[in-house]
């Protein structure tokens, strides 16, 4: 269907990698082919098919993404206290061991499936499409992917998912956007976490994470919450009410959302649309 | 470690596209990879040795072309080389800069060896 859709080809690259003729005798008497797929082909397919099931259900996807233990689940625990009645969550769980984390979304009344990956760092779209299928899709309006607590690799892999969401909690100093550039620059919101820490921890300064994020090129909001004090939640739900709009507008249109970056860049002539979508909705909270 | 899933997607593409021309080896494997991809090329480069074991691309050239991060800024209308982490207009100091190049993931090309008599060489 798109084996030759050439979708990482950008007009800004593709007169370093378009060459002519497909196909061509090489000098030993073989045969040359080009491809131009992204490495992550198959992949990439099933994020597309997993697109497809999340809008067929009217189902907002976010990706979280973070650090182990900087507080997703803490999170999601305060986002289901908070809007459990007013927004229909559900929740896939991904890290290396453990049922806990599932557990944890469950005693809250809220679906969760976890994913065990074994040795795997990162959820992949064919992970988490074994997990949509057990979960009741038409009963839920937000779905939340708790990605493996790492910052590197789950950046690579598209789920098929709307949004992307990196927390940085503020234990693990204000320039880990400079350290982990690629995952932050995925960043459709940076949630700063464990704010009620700040006043034990004076070298951190939020003003400095944020400037390191713009450094990145990503206009992505900020907001500084605490799961435990409450502190800074209304932002975030306010957030999450936005985008559920937003997202339920694109499909009156017949449109969907992705991310503003995918991993393979495929947003950058795909998507300009989405993208500047985002940044006209950036400043709605004030 | 996420290198190893990528070099097992690239396997199982190169695979098909081998099985598709009758190939009998693949010879060359030609790669586009910038730093924002999130893929490390050493790591890949190891990775490959051990996905690549006792298949048809065993014995494969894996060849990576490492792409510049290139940003174009809209303020002063100009191209400029940056770092995975400050990607700000060298010019001009702009931040909300535009991605040229730097975050390919590409798998450009390959080569195929088609004859009978492999076994005999
Ligand atoms: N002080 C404080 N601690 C928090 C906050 N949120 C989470 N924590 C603590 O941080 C630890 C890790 O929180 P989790 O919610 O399990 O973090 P996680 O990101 O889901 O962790 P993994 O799934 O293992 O990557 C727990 O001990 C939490 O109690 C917060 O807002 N303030
Ligand atoms: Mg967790
Ligand atoms: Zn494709
Ligand atoms: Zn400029």
């Amino acid at each position: 269907m798109c084996d030759t859709c050439g979708c990482n080809i950008t007009p800004g690259n593709e007169h370093l990698i378009v060459n002519d003729g497909k196909l061509s005798k090489t000098s030993s008497g073989g045969e040359a082919v080009e491809v131009l797929q992204g490495l992550l082909h198959e992949n990439d397919h099933q994020a597309m098919h997993n697109r497809q099931h999340f809008d067929q259900h009217q189902l907002l996807a976010i990706n979280l993404m973070s650090s182990p233990g900087s507080g997703k689940t803490a999170l999601l625990e305060a986002t289901i206290d908070a809007l459990g009645d007013e927004v229909r969550i559900g929740v896939v769980e991904g890290d290396l061991e453990t049922e806990n984390d599932a557990n944890r979304i469950r005693k809250k009344g809220v679906p969760a499936c976890q994913i065990s990956t074994g040795s795997a760092c990162h959820l992949d779209a064919h992970m988490v499409h074994d997990a949509l299928h057990q979960l009741t899709l038409e009963d839920l309006d937000i779905l939340f992917i708790e990605n493996v607590g790492n910052l590197v690799c789950p950046a690579s892999f598209d789920l098929g998912h709307h949004r992307n969401i990196t927390l940085l909690s503020v234990t693990e100093g204000d320039d880990k956007p400079a350290k982990y550039p690629v995952i932050f620059r995925a960043a459709d919101l940076m949630l700063l976490t464990k704010t009620d820490l700040l006043p034990y921890l004076e070298e951190f300064d939020p003003t400095r994470a944020e400037q390191y994020l713009r450094e990145l090129s990503n206009p992505a909001e900020m907001i500084s919450l605490s799961a435990k004090s409450g502190e800074g939640l209304k932002h975030w739900l306010d957030w999450l009410r936005h985008e559920l709009k937003h997202y339920r507008r694109h499909l009156a249109t017949g449109t969907t959302l992705t991310p503003a970056l995918q991993p393979d860049g495929v947003a950058l002539h795909q998507h300009t649309h989405s993208h500047n979508h985002t940044h006209n909705h950036d400043h709605h909270h004030s | 470690m996420h290198e190893l899933s990528v070099c097992q997607s690239i396997l199982s593409q190169v695979e098909t596209i081998a099985q598709q021309h009758q190939a009998t080896a693949v010879t060359l494997i030609k790669l586009k990879i910038g730093p924002l991809s999130g893929v490390e090329t050493p790591l890949l480069v190891n990775a490959w040795t051990i996905a690549s074991a006792n298949t048809i691309a065993a014995e494969a050239q894996f060849e990576v072309e490492e792409m510049p991060i290139t940003i174009h800024c809209p303020s002063c209308d100009r191209e400029s080389r940056a770092k995975a982490n400050r990607m700000v207009c060298g010019h001009c100091g702009e931040w909300r800069t535009q991605l040229v190049s730097g975050d390919e993931m590409l798998l450009q090309s390959i080569e195929l060896d088609k004859s009978t008599e492999r076994e005999n060489v």
